[in-house]
């Protein structure tokens, strides 16, 4: 197959030994210091990261003309991130946001990348997420419900899948931003739900991980979309989720971050995507338990048991009969499932996005060498909350010290792992809408 | 068409550094798109004597009025647009609210473009255009390719080339193969490449010299992960090859091969995995699965994916014989019991220790071992 044999390195090999080295310098660096100098290095740097965010809540360069489609994106990505390290925006920049948000939502339902852009599903998220995550009645109220909950029915294809866009691209992506909305603002229904599971289980591949379409590869980012979307709508147990678990799991590597797929670099905003999916899956031991128990049921239909029946199987009462509230599976996430068992090394991961993606200067990124930006600022910082509760049953109550890697000071907001707004906001929204 | 454009370098180099410090694929997959092509697109247009004549001055579009974004008094995330940018943006408003389908619209929208490839309301209103105008589409490729040839991890670049080639049909079956074996040679594991490239084969065709294909890039870079799973949609879909089953054995042959030169590679032990997918008897049955585990056991190298197969199978009923324990206990450190008789326990204790980042993932396994039997 290959005559000359580990002679010459092919081009993964090549380009994750220089990431290997340049993370490794870090490492050394970092092992060499005495241990005052190692607290400094593990600081988050709360501060600067604040900087960082506000000047872009209020400025963007001639640079981010490519981004002109996405900001809401940037909005979401940036107040998360404030929301993240326990902040807040002043009251005229709350308004001043609400109202600019409310300048992309279309007449007809949904958001689109700026002011007079056709509404996205992406951007719908991003969006309904920023709002959520400003909370308060003004925030909340802005959101045209019917209209939006129409526009989602607009995207709506047989198949199961969503479009994101009149007439735009189908794929794994669309069905997690459309649930995700539908769950949070209280308009899920068997109608929108209606085959999405066939579509994301069609898109789970060999390798255990899930594609952004039939066919294609595993990846990190499709992964999560993918299980959350399974989840939000009460058909996990579709999944072959000992797979996926093990699939995950290998993403992580000796650089102590995750990477996307297999075989690719490790990149600080998958400590989001693939952390998130080895957090939703700690909650889920219980199924992944019981799939384990019988393996080849994967190959027979799972549509019997719900995450919701097994997650409270402790308790007595799991008969099918009543309707499932899709509405009520965000909440019942958080306050019923408990994370069991700890799956992953949330301590070499949370190594990797302070020494490794924090920027000096303010700002998180993908690896050393990268610049730092808005997305992976917001996703590495999720992923960090992630890692700093993953420890905990709930996410509740305060991580013990030992599960924050650097001072305790460290410590984020924990998110809500199914949609990725802090988890306090979660619960005012959850409330908000479930009264509408 | 773009040939009134021309970039000021010194915000081509600002325009990079966001297209560098936003280089990752899933940026730019989960939002809708975010790179403009504007420096390569420009590099295929480049007129070192020709300027960018605005808008405003060209006679074409005296009787339009520009329609400014609608920002209100205090936006957040406020992009100081450049005057051309935000020249071609209010003219583009223009034509779009009035859904004016017109030639000097179609040119309208590759400015757009040009300057942010990302926008998918110009890219959707364009389709509308070229539906209207009855535009050749074979020059929409070449205009297609050109943007690609800057910055192609974007996502209405790809879904626009499906759409065209959508409607060409089998005719443009080569040309699209073609490309994404171009775009694929500068970066083989394209994720968004790879996509379309399994979309032409399902909706035009051209499965011939596919597996063929998977092979050269495999022999390049064996560790090309987008590349075994490229082999994986070719074996189970190709309506010319006969599927999975027919391809099992020769198919097994090649992983196994690609496992014993390098069994730190990850990617042949999942794809041997997928070979038995749905069919978890014949895994645990094929005596070549077990046979290239025991052999990187005893090489006592690189041999985490031969314990965690191993592993696997043992879950799944494979009843291992005495060599299988003398290959495991022979990786026991001191500090292990020599005399624990139960190998998947064993298996679980040992990865915990060579594969220390997966630690507590072995420890939870050789919990639920009891309970699996
Ligand atoms: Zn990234």
């Amino acid at each position: 197959m290959d005559p000359a044999k580990g002679s010459s390195p092919t081009v993964t090999q090549r380009d994750q030994w220089m990431v290997e080295s340049q993370v490794y310098d870090i490492y050394h660096l970092f092992a060499t210091i005495p241990p005052n100098a190692q607290s400094v290095m593990l600081e988050l740097l709360r501060d600067r990261h604040m900087e960082f965010l506000i000047k872009g809540l209020t400025h963007l360069g001639s640079a981010f003309c490519v981004l002109d489609a996405n900001r809401p994106w940037l909005c979401y990505w940036i107040l998360h991130s404030i929301a993240l390290l326990g902040e807040s925006v002043d009251d005229e920049m709350e308004t001043n946001a609400i109202d600019f948000l409310n300048r992309c939502q279309d007449p007809n339902g949904g958001y689109g990348g700026g002011p007079g852009q056709m509404p996205h599903l992406a951007t719908t998220y991003a969006a309904i997420n920023a709002l959520i995550t400003l909370g308060g009645e003004k925030s909340l109220a802005s959101i045209n419900r019917d209209k939006l909950s129409n526009f989602l029915r607009r995207m709506k294809q047989p198949s199961g899948g969503f479009r994101m866009h009149d007439e735009g691209e189908i794929d794994v992506r669309a069905c997690y931003t459309a649930i995700s909305v539908a769950s949070v603002l209280n308009i899920l229904d068997d109608e929108l739900i209606q085959n999405v599971g066939d579509y994301i289980v069609s898109c789970q591949t060999y390798e255990g991980g899930i594609a952004g379409e039939p066919g294609s590869e595993a990846h990190g980012g499709y992964t999560y979309c993918g299980l959350a979307t399974m989840i939000l709508i009460n058909k996990v147990n579709r999944l072959d989720l000992p797979r996926l678990l093990e699939w995950v799991v290998f993403r992580q590597g000796k650089e102590c971050g995750f990477q996307g797929r297999t075989n690719k670099l490790v990149d600080g905003c998958y400590s989001f995507w693939q952390g998130g999916v080895v957090a939703l899956l700690q909650k889920l031991c219980f199924v992944i338990n019981k799939q384990m128990a019988s393996p080849d049921s994967q190959e027979e239909s799972l549509d019997g048991t719900s995450y919701d029946e097994s997650c409270r199987s402790g308790q007595t009462d799991s008969s099918n009969s009543y309707p499932v509230d899709f509405n009520n599976i965000g909440y019942r996430f958080i306050k019923e499932c408990g994370a069991e068992e700890h799956l992953f090394h949330s301590i070499a991961l949370q190594q990797y996005i302070l020494l490794c993606s924090q920027e000096q200067e303010g700002g998180l990124r993908d690896k050393p060498g990268k610049r730092r930006d808005f997305y992976h600022t917001c996703y590495c910082l999720s992923g960090l909350s992630l890692c700093q509760y993953s420890w905990s049953k709930y996410p509740d109550s305060p991580p013990l010290p030992k599960a924050v890697l650097g001072p305790y000071s460290n410590l984020l907001e924990p998110t809500h792992p199914l949609f990725n707004v802090v988890i306090e906001r979660y619960y005012e929204a959850h409330e908000f809408f479930s009264k509408l | 068409m773009s040939k009134h454009l021309r970039p000021n370098t010194a915000q081509n180099s600002s325009k990079q550094s966001v297209e560098r410090s936003l280089s990752d694929e899933f940026a730019s997959d989960l939002v809708c798109g975010r790179f403009s092509s504007w420096t390569t697109v420009m590099a295929s247009d480049y007129d070192g004597e020709q300027r960018r004549i605005p808008l405003r001055l060209r006679s074409e579009w005296s009787d339009v009025t520009p329609v400014p974004q609608d920002d209100g008094p205090n936006p957040v995330v406020p992009i100081a647009y450049t005057e051309e940018f935000t020249e071609v943006m209010d003219y583009f408003r223009a034509v779009y609210f009035a859904d004016e389908r017109s030639p000097r619209a179609l040119s309208l929208t590759t400015e757009a473009i040009n300057f942010n490839a990302g926008n998918y309301t110009v890219w959707h209103f364009r389709r509308l255009l070229l539906e209207s105008l009855k535009a050749d589409l074979h020059s929409e490729l070449e205009f297609l390719e050109d943007i690609a040839k800057g910055n192609s991890k974007n996502y209405q670049i790809w879904h626009h080339r499906r759409w065209v080639a959508e409607k060409l049909g089998p005719q443009a079956t080569n040309r699209e193969l073609e490309f994404t074996k171009t775009i694929l040679s500068m970066d083989a594991k394209h994720y968004h490449a790879w996509s379309h490239r399994q979309w032409v084969l399902q909706a035009l065709g051209g499965w011939e010299a596919e597996l063929d294909y998977c092979g050269e890039l495999l022999e390049e870079d064996i560790f090309n992960n987008s590349a075994w799973n490229q082999r994986y949609f070719v074996i189970t879909r190709s309506p010319i090859l006969g599927g999975l089953k027919a391809l099992r054995e020769s198919e097994v042959h090649y992983t196994v091969e690609a496992i014993m030169v390098h069994p730190e590679n990850e990617s042949p032990w999942r794809y041997l995995r997928g070979l038995y997918k749905g069919d978890t008897s014949s895994w645990v049955n094929d005596p070549q699965v077990a046979s290239v585990c025991l052999k990187v056991l005893h090489s006592k190298n690189n041999h985490v994916f031969a314990l965690s197969t191993l592993l696997d199978l043992i879950c799944h009923g494979f009843q291992p014989n005495q060599e299988f324990r003398d290959a495991v206990d022979a990786l026991k450190t001191s500090d292990f019991d020599k005399q624990d008789p139960d190998l998947a326990g064993n298996v679980c204790s040992i990865l915990e220790r060579v594969d220390p980042i997966r630690a507590n993932y072995w420890v939870w396994r050789k919990s639920i071992l009891s309970q699996a039997a």
